[in-house]
């Protein structure tokens, strides 16, 4: 058990999707301009990546090789479809937030990459954790890149006001660019730094080095 | 299992084992795994559709009336106007197209739209030449929606729709009191590309369709969408990148206001009022 909680565990820092393998990163600045939209979108990529990692692990043995990429994308496809439908019989109005950015769950690298990297080769039960693990360590980044650009680009969090706004006699001056692409970029940025500043192994080692006599 | 048991008939178990203890780089097996992958996704899918259906139509209802409310809301001074009569909705009645004639209001409570659309009793199949709208079937009676005082008509709203560029595109269009000038045009429901053709939701270009003219002097339908600069009162801009989409929605007016569609009614109200 305690090496299957590692496949949780290790994607949340260590491994993160977003900050370590770079992956998600589109959905990333799309839905973060507000946490309700980081919210529903970290659950249904992470049900996604849990629902797709088994059902690819359950089947694995009797994938074709040749057509495995096929396989793997019609199954998440297939999820895709019915959650994006749950969400619009249940949460109608995210959904029409969130507009494509569920549909476009299917081409996330990370689904994709979770699928070929770990549920081909790896028991059902070990993989739904994968799934969840990843799920979360993508959820940790989002909602607290959505938290960050609501509470300085609105002055609210999940729609309630917590810094009073200058137009409304308060003190607080709302930052435009939080509600732009751009800041996402910049927040999942510090965000990296941040890890890596702490996390020191993280850091990559370059793969090559500038010679000193050509840069003279 | 011995290959000698069920030997000359069929066992559903055997085959299976057999299909599944087949190499992978077989061909057999690879286009069976295609097949029952496929076949399996599809089932799943169409299934959660069907049964969740009638939860998303209640909350795309919801929605449509609530951007009617929207629309009456950006007419300068109806809401006023409704206030003197004495009213806080429109009033709502079920037309026949093909007379122009009102039915008896409580029809409207068993309505719905898509049995009218597409039950071969209720519908009706559009000629090829009438139908700009490329509906295919339209329904035989149609809810409009009116404000009046005094049996004076004061403003009409009409449900119209056509097929856009790869979805059906529904409005609401409200016509003013002499029945030839648009007072607001909103589209309730679309399935247009994201980005290009879903721009006919924005309010700019919704709000371009304001005070133009259906009809010329001698009463026949001009209204359309231009490229490029729109010039005089029966023309509308389209939105470039989306000239299929703005298109059509130009083509919905003409198919509804026209003879196939509304126009019976709208004649009737011209020449004898409600």
């Amino acid at each position: 058990m305690a090496s299957n909680l590692r496949h949780i565990t290790s994607p949340l820092i260590d491994n993160n999707p977003i900050t370590l393998q770079i992956l998600g990163i589109c959905s990333a600045l799309a839905v973060t301009t507000s946490l309700s939209t980081a919210f529903v979108m970290s659950a249904a990529l992470t049900i996604v990546l849990c629902l797709a990692s088994g059902s690819i692990s359950l089947i694995r043995k009797h994938i074709p090789p040749v057509i495995r990429l096929i396989v793997q994308i019609i199954i998440i496809a297939s999820v895709v479809i019915v959650i994006d439908g749950f969400l619009q019989a249940y949460a109608f109005d995210l959904s029409r937030q969130l507009s494509i950015f569920v549909g476009l769950i299917v081409t996330n690298c990370l689904v994709l990459g979770r699928a070929e990297a770990f549920a081909m080769r790896n028991p059902v039960w070990p993989s739904i954790l994968d799934g969840l693990g990843n799920g979360l360590g993508y959820s940790m980044i989002l909602i607290t890149v959505g938290a960050t650009r609501e509470l300085l680009g609105a002055g609210n969090l999940l729609d309630y006001n917590v810094l009073p706004l200058a137009s409304d006699g308060g003190w607080f001056e709302p930052l435009d660019l939080m509600q732009l692409a751009p800041s996402a970029f910049f927040i999942i940025g510090m965000l990296i730094w941040a890890i890596r500043t702490y996390w020191t192994k993280q850091i990559e080692v370059p793969k090559f080095s500038l010679r000193i006599d050509q840069v003279r | 299992m011995p290959d000698g048991v069920g030997r000359g008939m069929f066992n559903p178990t055997a085959t299976w084992r057999h299909f599944l203890a087949r190499p992978n780089n077989d061909r057999v097996k690879v286009f069976g795994v295609a097949v029952l992958v496929a076949l399996f996704s599809a089932v799943m899918v169409s299934v959660t559709s069907v049964a969740l259906k009638p939860l998303q139509d209640a909350h795309i209802e919801a929605e449509r009336l609530a951007r009617m409310e929207r629309m009456l809301d950006t007419l300068p001074g109806l809401r006023d106007l409704m206030e003197e009569a004495g009213v806080d909705a429109l009033e709502s009645r079920l037309v026949d197209l093909e007379t122009g004639t009102f039915l008896a209001s409580t029809d409207l409570e068993s309505f719905s739209q898509e049995r009218a659309e597409t039950d071969p009793d209720l519908s009706i199949p559009i000629p090829k030449a009438a139908d700009v709208a490329q509906l295919g079937r339209r329904a035989s009676h149609m809810p409009v929606h009116f404000l009046e005082r005094n049996g004076e008509l004061l403003l009409i709203v009409l449900p119209i729709s056509g097929k856009g560029y790869q979805s059906t595109i529904r409005a609401m269009l409200a016509i003013e009191a002499d029945l030839l000038t648009v007072a607001a045009l909103t589209i309730t429901e679309q399935g247009e590309t994201p980005g290009l053709g879903t721009r006919i939701e924005d309010t700019a270009w919704q709000n371009l369709w304001a005070g133009k003219q259906i009809a010329d002097d001698t009463g026949t339908i001009t209204i359309s969408v231009v490229r490029g600069q729109a010039t005089g009162p029966y023309e509308v801009d389209g939105i470039t990148g989306a000239t299929i989409t703005s298109n059509s929605v130009g083509l919905m007016l003409r198919y509804w206001l026209g003879d196939h569609g509304f126009g019976p009614f709208l004649a009737r109200l011209r020449r004898e009022g409600l």
